[in-house]
């Protein structure tokens, strides 16, 4: 039996990616709707949550019209890169990112709320500007949550199928990630094959949601 | 010096009716306490004052240096004011231990003397041996101080306090105002300090506003307040009070006296003599305040009101006698059985003060 580890190496190159762009991207998201009270919040909020409840494939299936080679985007990247975007280990990023983030950015704006404003208040009266503030008081409080978000971020951009195969597609060698490559050597009656990599990536999800839990806990010995 | 003129509206959320802070606050005293049952809007004022809740009108002025006029947009921002807060026991950053704290304070020093004011700060409050703890690991009263020296060492003109001996015991308390009174007095720094403790007040307090329901009931120093205070929510808040309802039933400008019917809870109902009341009419009905510790009480005070007895309360000195109508005595020296068997109280009219409803 031989196994083709290249959907795992994928998967995980992917997800770490996606998991990156969604953490710098997915802070400043989380705190403004965390701090800020800005017209339309709500609205913001809902919009963010949307990918947590629609089915994947309508999410893919609007992926495709915005990224497809006759989508706005789809040809933006294509004048600016060369290249389509759809069908490409990339689209398999896009796929893993709009997959992962909204949990990310729900839970780190948790984090951030969670933080006591007293100590945010605090550090604006000795001086602080609202930069140092976020980076040297928010942040560091909510750390630890945050970086359990990003677990759980990555733990779920692992699993992604139904955006990546509309957007990726099934491209093996190119853009066949892990979940894909189940799917597919189930379907190819290559049993012992989906067992292995099931079993893989179920340790791999395992560890990260335990890395999640464990970093969740408080390190100052009290709650912020 | 500050002065404060602050109005605020918060709508009212699904239901509860919306709140209005209105404070006219002026005072050039040393420390300046804002006292208040809670939901008076005092913490509110102090947040408008350093900057985190903005008025929808006002002035706010420390030492001539105008923080905040509604009228030509003037609103500094919190890192612009000049105002040290210290919010309860627990406001240093968990995250960081105290000189790390102490040295998040010190930003607009130049850099190669921050380690020098953070080392000398740390040894004028007593805390050298401890810069490298974390706040979880000092005591109650050392996280205090370092609160405080953190709050000076950015070099406030106003200190803003708010609550800050909550969740401290009775002997740390004690410590924190030594400790207040002395970093005042070193550092010249005014301080306004929010409570809902009326001995924090006294114990503190050398210029004190009362705060009801999002205005100022009284403004004074605390002993004013407490010998006269002009309402009956006052009196209340005063803790040492009864406020009694009563009704003029006859007025004698020769003795000096008046008649008064007193009712007390749903059932009390008994006539004293009171001091003359000028300006009313007979039927007229006022509110009375009568300090706990100024009423009469034994087995037979001449023109007493005789009332049954309800509880008694023993205190560090004393005891605190609950009687019917909700009418509370305090005595110096615990009563004996004769006097709890059928208790006579008497009210002297010098006593009786007139309080606004």
């Amino acid at each position: 039996m031989g196994i083709d580890w290249f959907p795992l190496w994928l998967s995980l190159r992917v997800a770490s990616l996606s998991t990156l762009i969604a953490l710098l991207g997915g802070l400043w998201a989380a705190w403004l709707l965390s701090r800020k009270d800005f017209r339309g919040r709500e609205f913001v909020d809902a919009a963010v949550t949307l990918p947590l409840v629609l089915p994947p494939t309508v999410l893919g299936y609007y992926l495709l019209v915005l990224l497809g080679r006759a989508g706005p985007i789809g040809r933006l990247y294509e004048s600016i890169f060369g290249e389509p975007l759809v069908f490409t280990w990339k689209a398999a990023v896009v796929a893993a990112l709009f997959h992962s983030s909204p949990l990310l950015i729900k839970s780190a704006r948790a984090a951030l709320e969670s933080v006591d404003p007293y100590y945010e208040k605090a550090a604006r009266s000795l001086g602080a500007s609202e930069w140092s503030v976020f980076w040297q008081i928010s942040l560091p409080l909510a750390w630890n949550q945050v970086l359990a978000a990003t677990a759980l971020a990555f733990a779920r951009s692992l699993g992604d199928f139904g955006i990546t195969i509309m957007l990726a597609g099934n491209i093996p060698g190119r853009t066949q990630t892990v979940s894909v490559a189940i799917y597919d050597a189930v379907e190819g009656g290559r049993g012992d094959v989906a067992r292995i990599l099931v079993l893989v990536i179920s340790i791999v999800a395992l560890t990260f949601l335990y890395l999640a839990n464990r970093m969740a806990r408080n390190q100052f010995g009290r709650a912020v | 010096m500050i002065e404060a003129h602050i109005r605020k509206v918060f709508a009212g959320s699904s239901g509860s009716a919306p709140f209005e802070l209105n404070i006219h606050v002026k005072s050039d005293a040393e420390i300046t306490v804002l006292f208040g049952p809670s939901g008076a809007g005092k913490s509110l004022s102090l947040d408008c004052i350093a900057g985190f809740v903005r008025p929808d009108e006002g002035r706010i002025l420390v030492d001539d240096r105008l923080l905040f006029d509604a009228d030509s947009g003037v609103s500094l921002p919190a890192r612009e004011r000049g105002c040290g807060c210290v919010f309860q026991s627990e406001s240093l950053f968990p995250h960081m231990n105290l000189f790390e704290n102490l040295w998040f304070a010190t930003v607009r020093f130049p850099r190669r003397e921050r380690p020098g004011k953070v080392r000398e700060m740390l040894e004028r409050f007593h805390l050298d041996e401890l810069g490298l703890r974390r706040p979880h690991e000092l005591s109650g009263g050392q996280r205090q101080r370092g609160a405080i020296a953190r709050a000076i060492l950015s070099q406030p003109s106003l200190l803003l306090l708010d609550e800050p001996t909550r969740g401290l015991d009775a002997a740390l308390r004690q410590e924190f105002y030594s400790l207040l009174k002395e970093a005042r007095s070193a550092f010249g720094i005014p301080v306004v300090m929010v409570t809902h403790d009326v001995e924090e007040a006294l114990e503190l307090g050398v210029g004190m506003h009362v705060l009801v329901g999002g205005r100022i009931a009284q403004s004074g120093t605390p002993k004013e307040i407490l010998d006269a205070p002009a309402t009956a929510a006052v009196a209340r808040l005063m803790g040492c009070y009864n406020v009694l309802q009563a009704e003029v039933l006859g007025l004698d400008p020769a003795t000096n006296r008046s008649r008064l019917r007193i009712s007390a809870g749903d059932e009390t109902r008994f006539e004293i003599i009171g001091p003359y009341l000028p300006g009313l009419m007979l039927g007229a009905k006022v509110q009375l305040a009568v300090r706990e510790d100024e009423i009469e009480f034994g087995t037979a005070p001449e023109g007493g009101v005789k009332l049954q007895l309800r509880a008694v309360v023993p205190l560090v000195r004393g005891a605190r006698i609950e009687l019917e109508g909700g009418i509370r005595v305090s005595v110096p020296a615990p009563p004996d059985r004769d006097q709890l068997r059928s208790p006579v109280v008497r009210f002297r009219p010098q006593s009786l003060r007139v309080v606004k409803s």
